[in-house]
C-alpha cells in the first residue's frame, strides 16, 4: 500500500511519464507472457483435438487411399453411412443405452445417496467401497463381468439367480439381453459417481427446511417430496447432461464385452466408427461417422449451457 | 440437528434399526464392491474356469501370478506405470502453466483459450480414433510418427481440460498482494509463478493428481491405437490377450484384473479427500 501512495504523491508525479511507459519491449514482452504459459496446452490441442477434427471433416468428403492420395467425392460418404441400416441400429443402441444408463445411474445414485448420507465412520467406509468401481479401470471392470456374466447354469451370476429363484440367462451371449447387460454395468459403475454428487447436494440443503417441516409435523417421505428433492434439482441437470453427453460416446465396455455383437445387438456409434475406420479400412465413411456423432455431441453440449445460463437467471 | 439427512436412517436407534442398518450396507457393499473382491480372491485361487468365481476360496495358491508373470504380465503393468509416470508429470505441468495465465492474467483472448478447452473436452479420443489413427502415424509439420511407441500414450494425454479448468478455479483465489509484493522484492514472473502461486496450490495440485491418475490410468483407447506389438501393451490392453491359459484357465486373467486395479484404488484411497472435493466442486459449478 504504502508504494502505491508514494508513486501518486506530487513528489514522485514528475517521474511518471517515464515510469508509465517502459520500452516497446517490455511491453510485448508483458503481453506475450499469458501466451508463453498456455503455450504447452494450446499446442497439445492443437496437435491431438484441433487438427484430427479437422482431418476428420476433411476425409469424410473424400475417399481415403492411402499411398495414392485422396479424391473428393462430395457428400458420399455421409450418404453411405446415414443411409446404411448399421449406422441406424448403432445410433439406436446409443441412445437406448445412454437413457438407461443414464436413467439408472440417477435413480440408484440418489437411492444410494440418500441412504448413505451421514457422518459416522461406518458409513464413510461404506460409501468408499461402493466408489471403488469408480477409479477402476473400465478394461478391468469389463473383464470382471465378462467372467460375472458367464452364460453357464453354474456362472457365477447364474449361481446368486438361481438362489432367488430366477432362471439361468445368456446374459451378454443372446441379443434380446446382451444391451441390458452392458447397460447394468454402466449403471454399477455409474451409480456410486452419481451418488457422491448427490451427497455434496444434500449437504448443501438448507438443514432448516428440515427443522421447519418437522414442525409442521411432515412425514419422512413428503420431506424429501418436497425439501429434498427440490433443493437438488441443479445435481440433477448437471448429472444429466454429463451422463448423456458420456452416453454418446461410450466405447470400451462395450468393444471388451460384447465388441458389438451377437449379431449386432450391442452395435454403438464408436464400436461401428472403429470397425469401419481400423479394421475395414474406409476411413472417409469412418471420418464422416465421427463429424456426425461430434454434431451431435456439440448440440447437446450448446443446448445444456444454454439451459443452465437461463436456470441461473 | 446440524447432522440430520434427509432420510433420517441414522436417526433410529434400538437393536432392530441397528441390525437392518448392518444387513442393508452388507448387501450394498457385496453389489459393488463384491465383484473386485472376489477378482482379488480370485487372482490367488488355482481357478479354472469362470464357474468357480467365488468370494468363498477352498485354497490360496500364488500359481497364477506365477503363470501371469510368465506371460510378461509385469512388463504390461511397468509400461503402464511409464505411461501414467511420465503423463502425470506433463499434464500437471501444463496445466498449473495454463491455469496460472488464465487465472492471473489479463490478456485479450483469454475467453477464446475458455472456449477451445471446453471444446476439447467434448473430443475424448474415443471421438477422435479415426483421425488420430491416421494423424499419430505422421503428425503434420513434424512428421514424427508415434505409432507403435509408448511416447504416442503419453504426449496426447498431457493436455487436459478438466485439469486446467480445476487449476484455473483454485488460483483465481489465491490473493493478488502475494505475487505483486514479490514482484516489487524483483521476482521475474516465473519465479513468481514457481516460488509464490504454485505451492499455494498444493490442495489443487492433490485433486489434479489423483484424477490425471485415475484418467490416465483408465486410457483404453489411445494405447489401443498406438500399440502395434504386445511390447508395447499396458496393462488394461494386455486384459483381452490374457482372458485364458491352457494351465491356470482364467487365472492369469484375474491377476492381471487385479494388478490393473491395485493402482488407481490404492491411489484414490490415499487421496480420497481430495478426489471426492474435485469430484464435487467440479461438477456442481459444472
Amino acid at each position: 500500500m504504502t508504494i502505491t501512495e508514494a508513486r501518486t504523491s506530487p513528489v514522485r508525479d514528475t517521474r511518471r511519464p517515464r515510469r508509465t511507459d517502459p520500452p516497446l519491449k517490455m511491453r510485448l514482452r508483458g503481453a506475450a507472457t499469458p501466451w508463453l504459459f498456455l503455450a504447452p496446452a494450446l499446442l497439445l490441442f492443437l496437435y491431438f483435438k484441433i487438427i484430427p477434427m479437422a482431418q476428420a471433416v476433411g476425409m469424410s468428403f473424400e475417399e481415403v487411399r492411402p499411398f495414392l492420395g485422396n479424391t473428393y467425392v462430395g457428400g458420399a460418404n455421409y450418404s453411405e453411412i446415414a443411409g446404411s441400416p448399421d449406422f441406424g441400429a448403432a445410433v439406436w443402441h446409443t441412445v437406448l443405452l445412454a437413457v438407461a444408463q443414464t436413467a439408472g445411474s440417477i435413480v440408484l445414485g440418489l437411492a444410494l445417496a440418500l441412504l448413505l448420507e451421514g457422518q459416522t465412520r461406518g458409513l464413510w467406509f461404506v460409501r468408499s467401497a461402493i466408489f471403488l468401481p469408480v477409479v477402476t479401470a473400465m478394461a478391468v471392470v469389463a473383464e470382471v463381468w465378462r467372467v460375472m456374466y458367464y452364460p453357464a447354469a453354474d456362472g457365477a451370476l447364474n449361481s446368486v439367480l438361481s438362489v432367488l429363484g430366477m432362471g439361468p440367462s445368456e446374459f451378454l451371449n443372446s441379443p434380446d439381453s446382451s444391451l441390458a447387460s452392458i447397460a447394468f454395468v454402466g449403471i454399477w459403475r455409474g451409480a456410486p459417481y452419481d451418488m457422491m454428487i448427490f451427497l455434496a447436494g444434500l449437504a448443501g440443503v438448507d438443514r432448516a427446511l428440515y427443522e421447519a417441516s418437522a414442525v409442521d409435523g411432515a412425514s419422512r417421505f413428503r420431506r424429501i417430496w418436497y425439501v429434498t428433492l427440490p433443493g437438488l434439482r441443479p445435481v440433477f441437470a448437471i448429472l444429466l447432461t454429463l451422463a448423456a453427453i458420456r452416453g454418446l460416446r461410450v466405447f470400451t465396455e462395450v468393444f471388451l464385452l460384447t465388441n458389438g455383437g451377437p449379431d449386432g445387438s450391442t452395435e454403438v456409434l464408436l464400436t461401428l466408427t472403429y470397425k469401419l475406420g481400423l479394421e475395414r479400412n474406409e476411413l472417409g465413411v469412418a471420418a464422416a461417422g465421427t463429424v456426425l456423432l461430434f454434431a451431435m455431441l456439440l448440440v447437446l453440449t450448446v443446448a445444456a449451457r444454454l439451459r443452465r445460463k437461463e436456470a441461473r437467471r | 440437528m446440524r447432522n440430520e439427512t434427509a432420510l433420517g436412517l441414522q436417526e433410529a436407534r434400538g437393536p432392530w434399526a441397528r441390525v437392518l442398518r448392518f444387513i442393508l450396507y452388507t448387501g450394498l457393499f457385496v453389489i459393488f464392491a463384491g465383484p473386485l473382491l472376489a477378482l482379488m480372491i480370485g487372482a490367488f485361487t488355482p481357478t479354472v474356469n469362470p464357474t468357480q468365481f467365488t468370494l468363498v476360496p477352498d485354497r490360496l495358491s500364488l500359481e497364477n501370478l506365477e503363470r501371469a508373470i510368465d506371460r510378461n504380465v509385469l512388463h504390461y503393468l511397468l509400461n503402464s506405470f511409464v505411461v501414467v509416470g511420465a503423463g502425470l508429470v506433463l499434464q500437471v505441468l501444463v496445466s498449473v502453466l495454463a491455469g496460472y495465465a488464465l487465472a492471473r492474467k489479463r490478456f485479450r483472448g483469454s475467453a477464446v483459450v475458455l472456449v477451445v478447452i471446453l471444446m476439447t473436452m467434448m473430443l475424448p479420443e474415443e471421438v477422435l480414433a479415426v483421425p488420430l489413427s491416421v494423424l499419430l502415424a505422421d503428425l503434420p509439420v513434424l512428421h514424427i510418427n508415434l505409432v507403435g511407441s509408448l511416447v504416442g500414450m503419453i504426449v496426447p494425454v498431457a493436455g487436459w481440460g478438466f485439469s486446467i479448468l480445476v487449476m484455473t478455479e483454485f488460483m483465481k483465489e489465491i490473493p493478488k498482494e502475494l505475487e505483486e509484493s514479490a514482484k516489487l522484492d524483483g521476482a521475474g514472473e516465473f519465479r513468481v509463478f514457481w516460488q509464490v502461486v504454485l505451492p499455494l496450490c498444493r490442495p489443487a495440485l492433490g485433486v489434479i493428481g489423483i484424477f490425471g491418475f485415475v484418467m490416465i490410468w483408465d486410457q483404453y483407447m489411445l494405447p489401443l491405437l498406438v500399440a502395434t506389438d504386445p511390447d508395447q501393451y499396458t496393462l488394461p490392453l494386455a486384459l483381452r490377450t490374457l482372458r485364458s491359459d491352457d494351465q491356470v484357465g482364467i487365472g492369469v486373467l484375474l491377476v492381471g484384473a487385479f494388478l490393473a486395479m491395485l493402482p488407481s484404488v490404492l491411489a484414490f484411497l490415499a487421496l480420497q479427500r481430495s478426489f471426492i472435493r474435485g469430484l464435487q466442486s467440479g461438477a456442481i459449478k459444472g
